[in-house]
């Protein structure tokens, strides 16, 4: 279970309390109106998924009620930052990478 | 008698002894004994039989890894418990365990016919054999197999125990209380940082329970580990958790620990909780497993009196049980000669088979001495007797040659392999492991945060190492979490750093295919499975353990793995690294699913919501349903009636007089300020900026990629201020929705949310009554029809309290909605109620409210949309305002394929026959086509129909609103071979298509 630093109340608290809320700083276009089918349509189903850092919305669903964004690492599920909707997202790096041999012999993924 | 009980060895207290039976006849054994302690010490060596074989097997462990004697514990009814290990059963008076997997009996057991056909069940045998023909799958191998598999048998009564739970934190959280857990905790401790130290064994010490010639700190081992375990025992920031297994490592160092409780008492205390589960979050983690010893590969390996030398050692030097007095020890490592003096040192006369042509001379003057013959550079080929070891065949090796044979008589066969460090937890996490040569062993390359591994699973050898790396790792630790720690140095007596070599499969003049040489006990997988499979094709370690299964049983592959890998690895010809190992999972050990659910059972599942009106309607007998977490009035019968009566006459008294209905479950969500009106224009589908104060109007809810996400009735209740209705599901997820725009789309807006659900109670008023009923209690507001007209909105007093009056219906009947603080719900209900019954009025519950709102062809979100509908699918696309700009999922509504013809539409059925459709039938055009069928839509509603007297239904059908009176068939396999139901397509709206009744 992560443990997820709430931005508002200023506490770490175990996932449980929390909501996951897709990809953060996907805006809403302001003119969805002007948009052809393939804009709207990245905008609508096109996410980064990446293997590394990743800026990730959450609610506190059982506290506060509210958006934040976090930065977690979706290799070691490393939060690095959590921070406030509308604000830029951190300049932060990737975990460096485990060393090649080491992650050859890292236990392969997925299994039943 | 060749394993007994003797004299000078063991921590057992001889003093007491406990009474227990296995498989019905009655032992005796001491406190400190484990069940195969115990049971080796009445010599019975025979405890179980193997999954697939149905093999004699006896403990080859002494520990949690165990995988073959697993026995079922009957603690009472409701209280048994399949699988356990019997090496980790402690025994108390009165406990009664069975063995398992035989018929009739343990020594007897026709499913050992299995072993004789055994070339038939190779690797990969159920894939295929049981292929063809495809009939045969369901009724014949299907049944058979699963007659046959699984392990002991589940208990059929509910479990009668009480399971705990607890969180903890803590700044340094140490795993196992080995050498290497008792210096890490030690270290922590002194530092003042808060320590929990878990072993999963009855008492802390780990192999050090097991160690009596070696002095730490200038005292015997034995007595150096009670005086640390005093200390931190008595230290208020440490606390020693005994049989305590840390089952799993999550994020950021949340820690699971199962804790047993109870099972090892003769008498537990009333009521008291049989395990609980621990969540611990620790600042610092210290990993301090150990390691598991190796079997070898070899034709017979798994007979009764097989087993690991350490066991063997542990079994006499911990519980004074000499396994055996003939032990032949089959080794390629130095630890087994230590297990082999130790026996000699008992009064065995034990025979060492080590695989190494050289052996340090140090270990052959011990063996020497104590007149314990030596076979270096030889292998075992055979194991020899039936439920029990009689003897070994022992050959030379000289290079690729296998000598002759020489029988070696034995009753007990003793195997080092070397050992495997545990790193299952230190896995959990995702974190990497890397081969180390000079080991040949896999050892942690980077931890995760906060994370330490130390001793034997960070590959320690000797108990200086375990001793010293663990307290620098709990030194660490301490200073990682703010404490000034330092980690002191022990003084050990010991030997040489004992060594070995890695084995696959022991030499042998027979090829593998020949032998029964077993890598995975529990699954019987041989080494001849493994190298079929590579030999088949399968390359990855992940695929050769799926095909053989090997190390998919109960233990994990505790034993197996490692020697599995190493034959896959040289029947590729590759290097271990190179294959890779499978990944380690959570829970460490099998854990009850008691463990897991703790108080979470029965009524505390989950929470049961009650409306104010409840109490009322159980009082009159309501019949409840549960919808979401709420549990509703679903008919209110008379005496002697079925549903489908009490539902019929419900219907009909609500739409000829009056029925009253418990609507408070209802989501309730109170929008307010400047930007109320704004924000439920972009929200919802429907304008709002024009609609009057005193006013309602249907809201329909779209997610952005315009399909419906819910609806419900919203009242404007002043400028500033809306009153929205959701579906009884959907408050919360509602509530969220427009959180999240107003939180992080629409920020521009001032408005606030504030969920009222609870707050108010609602009393739906249906029928051409309705008005009769409620008249005489409303105050402050005209009801008559010009004054307050259908979608009417009203704050007035109803029944003497504040109200919010609405004219609406979800019926087709002039309808009334009067909202009231939820603390006058029940007054107010009664009220009405008594009034009611003047009208012969009724309380009707949500069945008939379903059928209701079905004759007018109203959806339910989420009964008749599953997510993919839109507005124009539902047939509602007159709730989208063309004339806006946008709105969440106003865009999608243009896309292509939500415009394509060919799109599911919601119709009616006029159903044939007397018996409703079944929901969720599919709908084809010709019932008497091959399978499978093209479907051409599917029943999302189906009830019988008092207004009508007759079946009706709603159903989302491609091009459905072209297709009125065309008929449609489901198929029914009920009614035997091709059956089906036929029914005529036509309008949702079945009853009162005009809405009159509305303004009745
Ligand atoms: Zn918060």
């Amino acid at each position: 279970m992560l443990l997820i630093h709430c931005p508002h109340c200023d506490e770490a608290r175990p996932e449980i309390e929390f909501a996951h809320g897709g990809e953060a700083h996907v805006a809403r276009p302001l003119r969805p109106a002007e948009m052809d089918d393939a804009a709207w349509g990245r905008f609508l189903f096109f996410r980064a998924n990446p293997k590394g850092m990743h800026a990730e919305r959450w609610r506190h669903a059982h506290g506060c009620q509210r958006f934040f964004n976090v930065l977690r690492d979706t290799r070691t599920d490393e939060i690095a930052a959590s921070y406030l909707t509308g604000a830029p997202r951190p300049d932060l790096p990737s975990a460096p990478r485990p060393d090649p041999e080491a992650a050859a012999a890292a236990p392969s993924r997925p299994e039943a | 008698m060749t394993a007994a009980r003797v004299a000078g060895y063991g921590r057992i207290d001889r003093s007491r002894k406990l009474g227990f039976t296995f498989d019905g006849r009655t032992h005796l054994g001491h406190p400190g004994d484990t069940l195969a302690s115990a049971l080796l010490a009445d010599d019975v060596m025979l405890m179980g039989r193997s999954y697939k074989y149905h093999r004699p097997r006896g403990p080859v462990t002494a520990g949690s890894e165990e995988p073959n004697a697993l026995v079922g514990v009957d603690r009472g009814p409701g209280r048994y418990t399949p699988n356990l290990r019997a090496t980790t059963i402690e025994i108390h008076d009165g406990l009664k365990a069975e063995s398992q997997n035989h018929f009739p009996s343990l020594k007897w057991d026709f499913g050992a016919v299995n072993d004789m056909m055994s070339p038939l069940f190779a690797a990969g045998f159920y894939y295929k054999t049981f292929m063809w023909p495809k009939s045969f799958w369901r009724r014949v191998y299907e049944p058979v197999i699963r007659q046959a598999a699984g392990l002991g048998r589940p208990p059929k009564a509910a479990d009668p125990d009480l399971y705990a739970d607890r969180y903890a934190h803590c700044d340094v959280l140490v795993v196992g209380a080995g050498a290497a857990g008792l210096a890490a905790a030690e270290a922590a401790a002194i530092s003042g940082a808060k320590v929990m130290l878990v072993d999963e064994q009855a008492e802390p010490g780990g192999a050090l329970l097991a160690e009596i010639r070696v002095e730490i700190d200038d005292a015997p081992a034995q007595g150096w580990l009670a005086a640390r375990l005093a200390a931190l025992n008595a230290r208020a920031n440490v606390t020693v958790l005994a049989r305590t297994t840390a089952i799993g490592l999550y994020h950021q160092n949340l820690v699971g620990l199962v804790q047993r409780l109870t099972d090892h008492l003769a008498e537990p205390p009333e009521g008291a909780p049989r395990e609980r589960l621990w969540r611990v979050r620790a600042k610092q983690v210290v990993l301090a497993q150990g390691a598991i010893e190796r079997p070898l590969v070899f034709d017979g390996n798994d007979r009764p009196g097989v087993m690991l030398a350490d066991a063997a050692r542990t079994y006499l030097t911990r519980y004074g049980v000499r396994v055996g007095a003939k032990p032949v020890v089959v080794t390629a490592h130095d630890w087994a000669w230590g297990a082999a003096v130790e026996m000699a040192r008992a009064g065995a006369s034990p025979v060492v088979v080590d695989a190494r042509d050289t052996v340090s001379s140090a270990l052959l003057a011990e063996a020497q001495a104590l007149g314990v013959e030596a076979l270096t550079g030889w292998t075992v080929t055979a194991t020899h007797g039936r439920l029990r070891v009689k003897g070994v065949t022992a050959n030379p090796v000289r290079g690729a040659h296998v000598g002759a044979g020489r029988r070696l008589p034995a009753d007990a066969v003793l195997m080092s392999g070397g050992w495997t460090p545990t790193l299952h937890l230190h896995s959990h996490v995702g974190s990497p492991i890397a081969w180390a040569a000079e080991r040949e062993a896999f050892l942690p390359a980077q931890t995760a945060k906060g994370v330490r591994v130390a001793g034997a699973g960070a590959g320690a050898e000797t108990w200086a190492d375990a001793l010293g790396e663990g307290a620098q790792a709990g030194a660490a630790a301490a200073a990682d979490a703010g404490f000034d720690a330092a980690a002191r140095v022990y003084a050990v007596s010991e030997g040489l750093k004992p060594t070995g070599r890695r084995m696959k499969e022991m030499a042998s003049h027979l090829p593998s295919s020949r032998q029964r040489a077993f890598v995975d006990f529990q699954n019987d997988v041989t080494a001849k499975d493994i190298r079929l499979a590579v030999q088949e094709g399968f390359r990855s370690i992940e695929h050769v353990k799926r095909y053989t299964t090997s190390g998919m049983a109960t233990d994990q592959g505790k034993l197996s793995n490692i020697n599995a890998l190493t034959i896959a690895a040289d029947a590729l010809d590759k290097e271990p690294p190179q294959v890779g190992l499978t990944t380690f999972r959570p829970p460490y050990t099998p854990t009850t699913f008691g463990a897991l659910a703790g108080h979470a059972k029965g009524k505390l599942f989950q929470p049961t919501r009650r409306t104010p009106i409840d109490p009322w309607a159980e009082a009159n007998g309501a019949v409840f349903e549960p919808v979401s977490q709420w549990r509703r009035a679903w008919w209110f019968p008379r005496k002697g009636e079925s549903m489908h009566e009490a539902v019929l006459r419900e219907c009909a008294a609500t739409r000829e007089r009056v029925g009253l209905f418990d609507a408070s479950t209802l989501g309730k969500i109170e929008v307010v300020g400047p930007d109320a009106a704004e924000f439920l224009e972009r929200i919802y589908t429907n304008p709002w900026r024009k609609l009057g104060v005193g006013r309602c109007r249907y809201g329909l809810m779209l997610g952005e990629d315009g399909f419906i996400r819910d609806d419900g009735v919203i009242g404007r209740v002043a400028e500033d201020r809306f009153h929205v209705t959701t579906t009884t599901g959907g408050a919360p997820r509602v509530l969220a929705h427009m959180e999240d725009y107003l939180q992080t789309e629409f920020t521009d807006l001032r408005v606030w949310l504030t969920s009222v659900t609870e707050q108010w109670a609602v009393i739906a008023l249906n029928g051409p009554r309705a008005r009769d009923v409620i008249a005489p209690f409303v105050e402050g507001q005209d009801l008559a029809p010009e004054a307050f007209p259908h979608m009417s909105l009203a704050e007035c007093r109803v029944c003497g309290v504040p109200a919010r009056l609405m004219r609406v219906s979800f019926t087709g009947e002039l309808g009334f909605e009067v909202n009231v603080p939820a603390r006058h719900g029940r007054a107010v209900w009664e009220a009405l109620w008594a009034e009611a019954q003047k009208h012969d009025g009724l309380a009707y519950g949500t069945e008939t409210m379903h059928v209701l709102r079905a004759e007018k062809g109203y959806i339910i979100v989420g009964q008749d949309t599953d997510g993919t509908v839109t507005p124009d699918d539902a047939g509602i696309g007159w709730a989208v305002g063309k004339a806006k700009a946008d709105f969440v999922g106003k865009r999608s509504l243009a896309r292509p394929d939500l415009i394509a013809r060919g799109r599911k539409q919601l119709v009616g059925l006029a159903v044939e026959g007397a018996t409703p459709l079944e929901e969720g039938m599919q709908l084809v055009d010709d019932p008497a086509q091959p399978v499978p069928m093209t479907c051409v839509g599917h029943v999302t509603s189906s009830y019988r129909s008092a207004a009508l007297g007759r079946p009706i239904a709603l159903a989302l059908v491609e091009n459905g609103r072209a297709r009125m009176g065309e008929t449609l068939h489901a198929p029914d396999p009920a009614l035997g071979p091709g059956g089906a139901r036929s029914a005529v397509i036509c309008s949702p709206v079945f009853y009162d298509p005009e809405g009159a009744r509305l303004d009745a």
